[in-house]
């Protein structure tokens, strides 16, 4: 039986080892333990595969791997399709009586690699059911590059390609909802987790892991680099992601939307803004409105998420 | 037991694909190779291959796909045209890299814009440096029996690269031919089980695919691809042979057609070469020009030493180009013209039949009788020369 006891985990090997070249406080590394512990459990494997970006290029450095599950990296736009065709070797084995084991399939991209450039290979590969799960680290720009804005960067932040300057006040549009487009899909399970709450994220990953069908959870991953804060920082910064609904946790499971985790209070979005450099310019006078703009946005996110759960519904994000 | 069966181009890449029987087909509609896919797709429908068929919304993925099946340990192939093999680039160069023998039909057609359907060469003339293998097809015939040797050849542990099957769109693809077909045990028999050792789905030994490589071994990798291209001539013509024995059709590098003693020779790809067999044929008769011509099978790896070989005999050779490397020329004209460095041997550069432009039989006559006046004159100016084009 699968198993999200964290004593029980913390004694099982790690999947992804140590030693990589991720930055000091990327969430990506932890969250992606986490998965891979929780999916590969009793008698399932877990084969991956991964979008060009931080996690790929800090995780394979020829001739080494930290991997300790089979990895395929093909290109940037394209770990849906990828594994759309591993997936389909593995059934293709398996119905000749080539293959026996029982094997889930993940297909990790970044905020780039799926909010963007690979938008399309996920939709298609969901549209088509592979029978697979999606996690989207979301680190909220094209952190590998050097910080360029992608459709995950929030409204407000600075980024090479979107820098506050004398008239800009940063990237100008709001974040692109990919859990509600992907959700639009009908795909049987959708989610969106944090890797400060471990055993919600573990749970996620078993529940997609146990359908047939495509699945997918979007996981918020802070990078110290792209959103200027301390390296030891990144879970608690994770945390005021969820405690002031900028990254609510919720799923949406056949179609029903359940809220995950609600704050008690809701922290303000000033506090938010505040923890991260990259939203530092937003508090001179010139820019000042923007936080007021961004906390709107917030709220009205928030309700809406709140109504569809009140509504049973979730489909519509 | 051998069949006869009238099938087109697409039909004939169809059944060989479907007695092939790939663990994975992963591919995009595209004119004009739509038919060769619905046709696939009706063997799935009706249960008649083992193959997981992956319908998928693009060109890109397709590639994609084929690259996952491939590595994961399954025969993978897929096909296409034109732009659907321009917006595969990217990938093309990657299941080459990672070594994976996929088999792709590619019913030629030319490039946009403008927006066109019809032949050329322009599509697969721009994957030359891919590291993919390229295998031309005269008729419906070749284009079937090139299919199931492709798998083959691909395969082979001295090659394990991917292979192009060019069929020419339309002319080939649309058009209906008798040929012969292999019972499906014989195609069976013929290509084998594919395994490869280093599988992505062998759970127990887990690999890392595609990995991170820098200046410190990216440059073995790619040498290694040079060496397996190197391997890959002998294998074609290993192959060739025993398929020969298996059929009664023998396939080499190249297919010079009356060359021995040819004063003139037409080099070229494809259906051309038929048209070109023909006009060789009247003007020996008719006009008593020795017309040879020598059809390049095997476009990637270039076979330039054989045909440097096969063109010692002519006075002058001109080469048909249905594509222009732009700023540079015809690029079967300068691939050819690099095999002969050093030998004294004038040549002429015949660019045709750009997007479906017809080339006639007589217009064939044409390029032999100018290479003929050439050679005479010993005037080879303007050594390029456009044939059909509305001036």
């Amino acid at each position: 039986m699968a198993t999200t006891n964290l004593k029980k985990l913390s004694d099982m090997p790690d999947l992804l080892s140590g030693g990589h070249a991720a930055c000091p406080g990327c969430a990506g590394p932890v969250a992606i333990r986490q998965i891979l512990l929780a999916a590969q459990q009793d008698d399932t494997y877990v084969v991956a595969s991964i979008a060009t970006g931080c996690m790929e290029v800090g995780t394979t450095i020829y001739p080494n791997s930290a991997w300790r599950i089979p990895l395929i990296h093909n290109a940037f736009e394209n770990s849906a399709a990828t594994i759309s065709g591993v997936e389909a070797a593995y059934r293709s084995l398996k119905k000749q009586g080539k293959l026996d084991k029982k094997i889930a399939f993940i297909a990790f991209g970044g905020d780039g690699g799926t909010y963007d450039i690979g938008l399309q290979s996920l939709s298609g590969a969901l549209e088509r059911g592979h029978n697979f799960t999606y996690v989207c680290y979301d680190n909220e720009a094209y952190m590998n590059t050097g910080i360029q804005r992608s459709g995950a960067t929030p409204k407000g932040a600075f980024t090479t390609t979107a820098p506050a300057g004398v008239v800009e006040p940063g990237k100008r549009q709001v974040k692109k909802d990919l859990t509600a487009i992907v959700a639009a899909h009908g795909i049987p399970y959708v989610a969106q987790a944090s890797p400060h709450r471990a055993r919600d994220l573990m749970n996620k990953v078993q529940k997609a892991v146990g359908i047939e069908g495509p699945c997918f959870i979007n996981v918020l991953s802070p990078c110290p680099r792209g959103w200027r804060y301390a390296p030891d920082q990144t879970m608690q910064i994770a945390k005021l992601a969820v405690d002031t609904c900028v990254w609510p946790l919720y799923e949406i499971e056949d179609g029903k939307l359940t809220i995950n985790y609600k704050p008690r209070e809701k922290k303000p979005m000033q506090e938010w803004l505040k923890s991260q450099g990259r939203f530092r310019h937003l508090f001179s006078p010139k820019n000042e409105y923007l936080i007021e703009e961004i906390q709107q946005d917030i709220d009205r996110k928030w309700e809406k998420l709140l109504a569809l759960e009140a509504m049973g519904a979730g489909e519509s994000g | 037991m051998a069949e006869k069966m009238a099938l087109t181009g697409n039909d004939s890449a169809a059944y060989a694909l479907k007695q092939i029987n790939p663990d994975v087909v992963a591919a995009y509609p595209i004119t004009p190779q739509t038919e060769l896919m619905h046709k696939f797709a009706a063997y799935v429908a009706d249960g008649e291959v083992v193959t997981e068929f992956v319908p998928v919304e693009s060109e890109h993925s397709a590639m994609s796909a084929v690259v996952g099946a491939s590595l994961a340990g399954a025969r993978a192939c897929t096909a296409t045209s034109a732009n659907g093999l321009a917006l595969m680039w990217e990938i093309l160069y990657i299941a080459a890299s990672c070594r994976c023998p996929i088999v792709m039909p590619v019913v030629n057609r030319a490039l946009s814009a403008p927006i066109n359907i019809h032949c050329d060469h322009s599509d697969t003339m721009g994957a030359r440096d891919t590291s993919w293998l390229q295998i031309y097809s005269e008729n419906c015939q070749e284009a079937y029996d090139n299919a199931i040797q492709a798998v083959r050849i691909a395969e082979h542990p001295d090659v394990m690269l991917p292979v192009m099957v060019c069929l020419d769109g339309f002319i080939l693809s649309h058009t209906l031919e008798g040929l012969e077909v292999n019972d499906d045990e014989t195609v069976r028999n013929f290509i084998g089980e594919f395994e490869r050792s280093d599988k992505l789905l062998n759970v127990e030994d887990p690999q890392t695919f595609g990995m991170f490589s820098l200046q410190n071994y990216y440059f073995e990798f790619k040498k290694q691809q040079a060496d397996a291209m190197e391997n890959a001539p002998a294998v074609v013509e290993q192959i060739g042979r025993e398929y020969g024995k298996l059929t009664g059709r023998e396939y080499g590098l190249l297919d010079p057609y009356r060359c021995e003693d040819a004063d003139v020779i037409v080099v070229g790809l494809g259906s051309t070469m038929g048209t070109a067999k023909q006009a060789a044929d009247d003007l020996r008769d008719q006009e008593g020009l020795k017309c040879g011509v020598l059809k390049i099978r095997c476009f990637r790896p270039f076979p330039g030493e054989q045909i440097r070989q096969a063109l010692q005999g002519a006075a002058v050779a001109g080469i048909m180009d249905r594509a222009i490397s732009f700023g540079l020329g015809g690029p079967l004209f300068h691939e050819t013209r690099s095999a002969r460095y050093g030998d004294d041997a004038p040549m002429m550069n015949f660019i045709y039949g750009l997007g479906g432009r017809d080339l006639s039989l007589d217009d064939a006559k044409d390029v032999f009788r100018a290479l003929a006046e050439a050679k005479e004159s010993g005037d080879f100016e303007p050594a390029v020369r456009y044939v059909g084009l509305r001036e």
